[in-house]
């Protein structure tokens, strides 16, 4: 697949059992609203699914949704996994709903940034924006 | 001519002298006042996008047929499905709690006990509201985590330990896996000899909600209603006091509808249970009167109000002319009540108690039958210990402190209320319309219809937030960007997922597999026949010591299970 080179690649997932979507998919709204090509897993996948779908789809950013807690546990597991596939350079943001506390500790182990309530769609945008031009390019 | 027209209630003349008089105050008094000091907008609307007028009279309640409005207890129901409401008995003060093992719940519902409420609301986690054992691998980090795991009886009996279960109301939410949760609450009934008839609460167990909107779903859509189906015949033929099935908006609401889409949407999912029980043979009056309604209670005040009377009426209305109920209580919308969840924020905390409340006092004003106020620390975690006292004062000032429950249906007459209860009423009826001009419920969710319109406001919503066109304190106004919470929160308890696998493994070496093996064949046989009620065998099932994930998995051979085409 040749892709405008321009364009970045974004996968959203849900993982895990959690099934509040409403947030999910404002945000890939957002994103495709500002031009992203922006591919939405749907609920319920595993880490491997969601891991596995990054790659092959060869996606710039992996935005993971999470509001049922469960995302120090989940959170490590894709990270590992990504490390393993060799895809580190693959951008991981979170969002949902989770203590500050565990915002620094996601932070830390490698996930550039975490998108809780309420954040403006706007400053979604921007994020992805200036992380993938923190990276630069493949 | 003294000819009546508009509800009855105004004779011709006096509708044309009002008229007039409406329109000189617009010329004179409205038009100079507001050369001198415009209004703060050029269109006011609800939250759920419906224009409303700078002030309304008797011309806009006119429209309302008076027998639509009626009194309290009477056909249709708008003020309220009792003459006496909170003249008698003040709603049930449910709020909802979950967390950890069996044991850790019973503590914090001893808790609230004695705190003052008056019923019990579980809260399952992850696991057993997607019907996996606590030891499933898509389990991990989950259990115990958003409500209490309950694998097994086992579980259950420590759920209730020392709680009178005849003398208390326990709700339960829980869908997909509803109908194994009802089969153990009948097994811990039997086994502590309380009698069926005498248990009163209710079970969720709506599962075309789920496919719309909370997105708790194992099978396909079809075998999952007759699933529903089997729960609301037993219940009706077995547990006269119990509601086998809370038809809920709340979650619709919560995954971004407008509160007429909630509404509407609520209606149109109690229609397709209507026929699939009566198709079933059942007769209306024989269930209808244990269905039991759960809506949200947003910001919007007046909105709220008018939107529970609309439903009311609706439902009585679609009770009695479509499905030909004649008992008054196949009539009667009860609901519970939860206050907005989605409504909270994380800065500046401490207003969430004040916006629910507001949401608290429309919901009482609106003549909820039960209620839930969230915790200050929603945007956060689960509620702390803490956080749900307040929680519950904030009720019991209402109730105890207010005296808004001294007059039923207080708003019952007042123009505004009475012309948005009948737009709302209208505006749900013209969605059924489509709905079933468009080929009814389950085929317009397989099509997405629903979670469309939903995707839609809430995409709607955010970006009003973004613009600053919906205010949200500490959001988009009144910010303090340097805020630091010191917010005592909810623990999570690492300890619960082990010591639960610990006793569903303990449960699994104990009990006869053999025989738990054949009952499963037998559950399988009487899914097979749609003739057949599963509710039996599955209580069978529970009291042989199967877990939830032996039940749920076996039928997923049988039935295999759903995945969405999401739309976004």
């Amino acid at each position: 697949m040749n892709h405008d080179k321009q364009m970045i690649r974004v996968l959203i997932a849900k993982v895990g059992l959690d099934g509040h979507d409403r947030g999910v998919k404002i945000v890939a709204r957002c994103l495709r609203d500002a031009g992203m090509d922006v591919i939405y897993t749907g609920l319920h996948r595993s880490p491997e699914e969601v891991v596995t779908a990054a790659v092959q789809e060869d996606v710039d950013v992996l935005g993971v949704s999470l509001l049922s807690g469960a995302h120090m546990t989940i959170f490590p597991a894709l990270l590992k996994l990504l490390r393993e596939r060799k895809a580190e350079d693959i951008i991981v943001l979170g969002g949902g709903v989770m203590p500050d506390e565990d915002v620094v500790k996601l932070k830390e182990m490698g996930v550039k940034e975490v998108l809780l309530q309420d954040t403006p769609p706007e400053q979604i945008v921007t994020t992805v924006r200036r992380l993938v031009a923190e990276r630069g390019p493949r | 001519m003294n000819k009546r027209v508009a509800g009855g209630v105004l004779t011709q003349e006096k509708v044309q002298q009002l008229a007039d008089q409406v329109r000189r105050w617009e010329e004179n008094e409205v038009a100079s006042f507001i050369k001198r000091a415009p209004e703060r907008k050029t269109e006011f609307r609800t939250l759920g996008g419906f224009p409303v007028k700078r002030a309304y009279t008797a011309l806009d309640a006119a429209d309302t047929p008076l027998e639509d409005i009626g009194l309290p207890g009477q056909y249709p129901f708008t003020r309220g499905p009792y003459p006496t409401m909170y003249r008698g008995r003040f709603w049930t003060m449910r709020q909802i709690a979950g967390f950890g093992t069996a044991e850790d719940t019973n503590k914090r519902f001893r808790y609230l006990i004695a705190q003052g409420q008056t019923g019990l609301s579980v809260d399952f986690d992850m696991p057993t509201l997607m019907g996996y054992d606590s030891d499933h691998p898509m389990s991990h980090g989950e259990v115990g985590r958003e409500g209490v795991a309950i694998d097994t009886l086992a579980d259950m009996e420590h759920l209730f330990e020392g709680i009178d279960l005849e003398r208390i109301s326990v709700s339960m939410t829980i869908n997909p896996s509803a109908w194994i949760l009802l089969a153990m609450y009948v097994a811990l009934a039997k086994k502590k000899g309380y009698d069926l008839n005498k248990l009163s609460g209710t079970i969720q167990a709506d599962i075309l909600k789920e496919y719309m909107a909370q997105k708790e779903f194992i099978y396909p859509i079809r075998p999952s209603v007759r699933i529903v189906r089997d729960g609301i015949t037993f219940g009706a033929r077995n547990m006269k006091r119990y509601n086998p099935i809370n038809i809920s908006g709340y979650h619709i609401s919560e995954a971004g509808s407008s509160p007429l889409d909630e509404a509407a949407f609520t209606m149109a999912n109690l229609i397709t249970y209507m026929e699939e029980v009566t198709k079933a043979g059942v007769a209306v009056d024989d269930f209808a009167p244990r269905l039991a309604f759960f809506f949200v209670c947003q910001a919007d005040f007046f909105e709220e109000i008018a939107k529970f009377r609309a439903l009311r009426r609706v439902y009585a209305k679609i009770m009695k002319e479509r499905f030909g109920a004649r008992n008054p209580d196949s009539m009667r919308l009860r609901f519970h009540c939860q206050t907005a969840a989605a409504s909270l924020t994380k800065p500046q905390y401490q207003v969430n108690i004040v916006r629910t409340s507001l949401q608290a006092l429309a919901a009482v004003l609106g003549g909820a039958q039960s209620l839930h106020t969230n915790g200050m620390d929603e945007a956060f975690a689960i509620p702390s210990e803490e956080a749900m006292k307040l929680a519950l004062r904030t009720q019991q000032v209402i109730a105890d402190e207010s005296n808004a429950g001294n007059v039923v249906d207080p708003l019952g007459g007042a123009y505004f209320v009475e012309s948005l209860t009948t737009q709302y009423e209208r505006g749900i009826f013209r969605i059924l319309d489509e709905v079933d001009s468009r080929g009814g419920t389950i085929k317009l969710i397989e099509e997405g219809w629903f979670q469309r319109r939903i995707a839609d406001f809430a995409y709607e919503t955010a970006l009003k937030k973004a613009s600053g066109e919906k205010p949200v304190l500490g959001v988009n106004k009144f910010v303090e960007p340097d805020e630091k919470f010191d917010i005592e929160l909810h623990p999570h308890d690492e300890t619960s997922e082990r010591r639960q696998i610990e006793r569903l493994r303990r449960v699994r070496r104990e009990r006869d597999n053999a025989r738990v093996a054949q009952l499963l064949d037998r559950l399988v046989e009487a899914a097979k026949d749609e003739s057949q009620n599963i509710m039996p065998v599955t209580i069978e099932l529970v009291e042989a010591g199967a877990s939830m994930g032996d039940i749920v998995e076996k039928l997923k051979g049988l039935w295999g299970t759903y995945r969405e085409t999401p739309v976004f």
